[in-house]
């Protein structure tokens, strides 16, 4: 195991994320993007740990992380709740309220 | 073999990723993210953090759970039965990942990354707690104020009714405006 192909792996997770959240429509599936993104996010940090610093700034910084991803899936499930509830829109693209 | 199991898991967090965009089922996409968590989830208990990585294992699974839940509550075509496409602008979206995928990996390979400084606490998970019973307390604090706000907010954003729909505009109405009577005087 080389810290190289951790980060190449966190780095194509991140990617798969990103092209997920650019190209979804549906708000659910947006996020499932974002938490890809996340994913690789945890395992960068996990790899930094493990291959440069293993003190335990490095830990916390993982349970940030993953802090993080809870809060998305929280906010992310409530803001679809509060805005199906409102307007019936389950789609990126009708999603259109504060467009300029 | 340990370079195996990295190497295996490695192709099914991948593949399971890149899955959960190209499956018509919102289920099943849903599962595929799961394998995908579950991976990463043990590359992280590879690196010998032990702890979270369980912590990572048991979240994931109730929140994929929770998450297919939802698919079916939200989504038009969540067992995939209506084969559809839910896209737009793959091309653009294409280019912008590949580019920062490209970015990202010519600077892991470009950089000259410094040697491992120290060694792994004998118990990374004693060190864990102690960090964030000690040095880190302010990080715990914030996490731990920041998840109650999530839970305020979620629960303000999700519920149907909330004060103003009851007592009105300016939360003066002397009777809140309930579709079933309620309280001692009913």
């Amino acid at each position: 195991m080389i810290l190289e192909a951790f980060l190449l792996m966190a780095a194509a997770l991140l990617c798969i994320g990103l092209f997920g959240a650019l190209t979804q429509q549906s708000i659910v599936m947006l996020m499932m993007g974002l938490e890809l993104m996340i994913n690789g996010i945890i395992l960068a940090a996990a790899a930094f740990w493990y291959f440069l610093a293993p003190a335990s700034d490095g830990q916390v910084i993982v349970v940030a992380v993953v802090t993080a991803m809870a809060i998305e899936m929280a906010m992310g499930f409530a803001v679809v709740t509060a805005i199906y509830r409102a307007q019936r829109i389950d789609m990126t693209d009708s999603a259109t309220e504060l467009e300029g | 073999m340990v370079l195996a199991v990295f190497c295996v898991l490695s192709l099914l967090a991948i593949s399971s990723g890149v899955l959960v965009f190209v499956v018509d089922s919102m289920a099943r996409a849903t599962f595929c993210l799961l394998v995908s968590f579950l991976a990463v989830a043990a590359m992280v208990l590879m690196t010998g953090l032990a702890y979270l990585g369980v912590v990572i294992i048991l979240m994931m699974i109730i929140e994929m759970v929770i998450m297919a839940v939802f698919m079916v509550m939200f989504m038009m075509n969540p067992a995939g039965l209506m084969p559809m496409s839910m896209f737009h602008n793959t091309r653009g979206a294409a280019v912008i990942s590949g580019l920062v995928f490209t970015g990202l990996a010519a600077g892991i390979l470009v950089v000259d990354w410094p040697q491992r400084r120290g060694v792994p606490a004998p118990d990374p998970t004693v060190a864990l707690g102690e960090a964030l019973m000690g040095g880190h307390m302010l990080t715990m604090m914030t996490l731990g104020v920041t998840l109650f706000a999530t839970i305020v907010a979620t629960v303000v954003l999700s519920t149907g009714r909330g004060r103003y729909d009851r007592l009105g505009d300016d939360l003066d109405a002397e009777r809140a405006d309930d579709p079933a009577g309620g309280g001692v005087g009913r």
